[in-house]
């Protein structure tokens, strides 16, 4: 039962996570080897705002997302644009190219972030005491990170299916090709669809912060966890990643208290390796 | 054949150089012929296919640990052959589970490689063997390690060049151009993809093996370095990946400038290569080499 | 000799049935015109037997062996070889080497001097020879397209695969594209062309096939095929709409 709680709690981080990472993949067409890096961005973000200005990370948060998404228009203009204007009509080219740029960002974001903070691990002691749930003691900064990713994955998949935008961003994602037929400004949609991503990342990432120590150099595993997640749930489908999200923080939590909390990322591969052989088109996808 | 003569004196040359080098100098030169058989190693799968592969560190550091593990038990070419069967192991492992599939799926399952490695070595070392770090004592000089280090590039590079006159490296080509087009040509994508990642990984592997000795104490933490993946990568890149010499091109000055910051800047370095190697994929995507041929081209046009 | 047997072959996408039940024979050494109005499942046919996609059933026996749902590479090498609908050339690269691809990994497997013999015949036939060495990056669209027939070529097929290969030429280029696959067809290569100019097809094709949302609807001689009243009526609607 215990595992049963904290995995599902654990499985909320990951799965905002990974609708991130999907948001970015899926409709701007960057493949982010930075994205453990942002995340950790914020959660460093939240622990300095707590720590010296004394901000309640709830509070934080709210400063955070919109930074976030900030930073993802800021990426994309910069960044990634070059590299999809140089790509057009070579199908595979933005791939490669975004994976390179990404693998480069990843190391400026880690190397500033040491010097910033250290390599230490940090963490913030924050709404700490236990709190009855179905039997189970569990934290109440675990319960609040938990509650905001359910926030912002579910309004996540209310915007996206219920609004204008929402429908423009998933016409992108479908066809990129044929949305500028419809009016459809791609260059902007795919901006707006990095930064959202962005964003999610940061919030992901505050949540973090609330109840879980971490490093400068946790951003390959986050940035792993995420991807297989996608995988899992199937590119762009976020009901997927969700629930693959879910998965995995159950099956890590069970390997971390059943076996050895070193092998959670032995599990993940383990996990991946699964759905390679098995399903490569992810659990939820449809076969192409 | 001419060619062929100038690399072999150039072999030749590098070989006799120990003997004037200083301990310092020589320290530089085998890190020099480390990167160069690295990032060669490295674009003789990935540089003709496109195939990123994010791990080099997971097969590097798997060699060394080889050695820390079995250079009390078995005599040094033993131990090599091991190191070599292990990494050929691994990349069948790897490449088996991912090759068949779009290329994403390799990247992200190289990306995370290294660290999965380390964590499960760690995880054995201190809960099975309940040891945590482990000494290399090899009767072997700096000259020796410069000499088979040596030997590791001019492998590397050697083995590139005949495969580039063979039907594999033809196919490598052409995969790296248009798999759907190679596949209608007749080429197995997977096994062709699959030889020439098992060669380039098990070279890789021999590297960190090659190279353990001079640490004396290895610990995962060390010899699982992401910053090894990472200059393996944009080395090949500047120089140009789809090149012979290219590795060899972009490894030298790039070895050099990585030590001068991280003596100058032992902090703040990885900022720096991070943006080198940014300014590396928007600048000089093909690498300096095809820069020049550019530059020849519009020139000897301007001639005429 | 019965060269190829497609027989009740299939696929659906989901719910759409885009080839449905097709069933005929071709000879050795014939060729045939696939025709129908766009999205009647013509290249997905085309898909099928030469293995880029697998059929959801159905044989497809190409020399006495059913080749349905086998691996793109093995199909090619069975001495099936095919172009693309939209041109798909190797551009990093040269010309030769584009066209040695198939003559050294395809049906016959030949490599260094024959291989490249074989290579340099097949940029002689479609007029490409004095460009060997050029990188294919650089040509031009109508260029690219004979390259690509010129890579299907050097493979030296038992079957070749024609994928609107004449379309985009202007009239003069048409002639020698006729010309080039009649000679081609003269030579025992046996071919499928989908093809919408109509004056090729008249010139090439004794025999017609026409497709019509998944299935076939006609099959035989091309005169025939094209006065019959189903094909008119899926080309230009049906006659209540007309």
């Amino acid at each position: 039962m215990t595992t049963l709680v904290l995995g599902l709690v654990l499985g909320g981080t990951y799965a905002l996570l990974a609708l991130g990472l999907t948001l970015q993949y899926g409709i701007a067409r960057i493949m982010n080897l930075a994205y453990g890096e942002v995340t950790l961005l914020a959660a460093f973000g939240l622990v300095f705002l707590f720590q010296t200005a004394g901000l309640p990370p709830l509070v934080a948060i709210i400063l955070i997302a919109p930074a976030g998404y900030l930073t993802g228009w800021l990426l994309y203009t910069f960044m990634m644009r070059p590299l999809v204007q140089r790509a057009t009509g070579k199908p595979g080219k933005l791939e490669v190219d975004s994976i390179l740029a990404t693998f480069g960002l990843l190391f400026v974001l880690q190397g500033i972030m040491l010097v910033l903070f250290g390599a230490n691990f940090t963490s913030i002691s924050y709404l700490d005491q236990g709190v009855n749930v179905l039997g189970v003691s569990v934290a109440l900064n675990r319960l609040i990170a938990f509650a905001i990713c359910l926030v912002a994955g579910l309004g996540l998949i209310v915007l996206l299916n219920w609004s204008r935008w929402g429908l423009i961003l998933r016409a992108v994602a479908l066809t990129p090709g044929s949305a500028p037929l419809v009016g459809i400004d791609v260059n902007k949609v795919s901006r707006q669809g990095f930064a959202l991503g962005t964003a999610l990342a940061a919030v992901g990432g505050a949540s973090i912060a609330m109840y879980q120590t971490f490093s400068a150099n946790d951003g390959v595993i986050f940035t792993m966890k995420a991807l297989i997640i996608v995988i899992m749930g199937g590119v762009g489908n976020v009901a997927g990643a969700l629930a693959a999200g879910f998965a995995l923080g159950l099956v890590e939590t069970f390997v971390a208290t059943t076996f050895d909390p070193g092998l959670t990322l032995a599990a993940t591969f383990a996990i991946f390796l699964a759905v390679l052989i098995w399903r490569p088109q992810g659990l939820f996808g449809r076969r192409s | 054949m001419i060619r062929l003569a100038i690399a072999l004196l150039g072999l030749v040359a590098l070989a006799v150089v120990p003997l004037f080098a200083s301990e310092y100098e020589l320290g530089l030169l085998i890190g020099m012929a480390t990167y160069v058989a690295l990032a060669s190693a490295w674009a003789l799968f990935s540089g003709q296919t496109n195939y990123i592969s994010l791990a080099t560190v997971a097969f590097y550091g798997t060699g060394a640990y080889t050695v820390a593990v079995l250079n009390e038990s078995l005599p040094y070419p033993a131990v090599l052959l091991c190191a070599a069967l292990i990494g050929a192991g691994m990349a069948l492992l790897v490449g088996l589970s991912t090759l068949r599939l779009s290329g994403i799926y390799f990247v992200i399952f190289t990306f995370g490689l290294a660290e999965l490695v380390r964590q499960l070595i760690t995880w054995y070392e201190v809960s099975i063997t309940g040891t945590l770090g482990r000494y290399i004592f090899l009767d072997l000089t700096a000259r020796d390690i410069y000499w088979q280090m040596l030997a590791l590039a001019a492998v590397a590079i050697g083995l590139t060049a005949w495969i580039n006159r063979t039907r594999l490296g033809l196919a490598l080509r052409a995969i790296g151009d248009d798999e759907v087009v190679a596949a209608h040509s007749g080429i197995h994508l997977a096994r062709t993809k699959l030889i020439a990642f098992t060669l380039s990984a098990t070279l890789i592997t021999l590297v960190g093996a090659v190279a353990s000795p001079r640490w004396v104490y290895v610990e995962p933490l060390i010899v699982f370095n992401p910053t090894v993946s990472f200059l393996t990568v944009i080395m090949a890149l500047l120089g140009g990946a789809n090149r012979l010499w290219g590795p060899l091109v972009g490894a030298i000055p790039l070895f050099l400038l990585f030590e001068w910051l991280s003596v100058n800047f032992p902090d703040t370095y990885p900022i720096f290569l991070g943006l080198l190697f940014i300014a590396v994929v928007f600048v000089l995507p093909n690498g300096v080499l095809a820069g020049l041929d550019d530059l020849r081209a519009r020139f000897g046009r301007r001639g005429k | 000799m019965t060269l190829l047997h497609v027989d009740t072959v299939s696929r659906f996408f989901g719910g759409l049935k885009a080839v449905d039940q097709v069933s005929f024979e071709m000879e050795s050494g014939t060729i045939m015109g696939l025709l129908g109005p766009n999205g009647s499942g013509k290249t997905t046919l085309l898909n099928l037997i030469s293995g880029f996609l697998a059929p959801s059933s159905g044989r497809i026996i190409f020399n006495g062996r059913n080749l349905a749902g086998a691996r793109v590479d093995k199909i090619a090498r069975a001495g099936i070889a095919r172009t693309f609908q939209l041109v798909r050339i190797l551009p990093s690269l040269t010309l030769l080497e584009n066209v040695m691809l198939p003559a050294v990994f395809g049906h016959r497997a030949h490599w260094g001097k024959e291989a490249e013999r074989i290579a340099r015949e097949a940029l002689e036939k479609t007029g490409l020879a004095d460009r060997a060495g050029a990188s294919a990056g650089d040509l031009n669209y109508i260029d690219q397209k004979r390259l690509e027939l010129a890579r299907a070529l050097a493979a030296e097929p038992e079957l070749l695969l024609l994928d609107e290969w004449l379309a985009g030429l202007n009239p003069t280029e048409l002639q020698e594209g006729i010309k080039l696959i009649e000679s081609l067809s003269g030579s025992g290569i046996t071919i499928i062309m989908v093809e919408h100019i109509m004056e090729a097809v008249r010139a090439l094709c004794p025999r017609c096939a026409v497709m019509n949302a998944g299935r076939l609807i006609a099959d035989g001689e091309t005169s025939a095929v094209l006065s019959n009243k189903a094909v008119i009526a899926a080309y230009l609607g049906d006659a209540e709409d007309a």
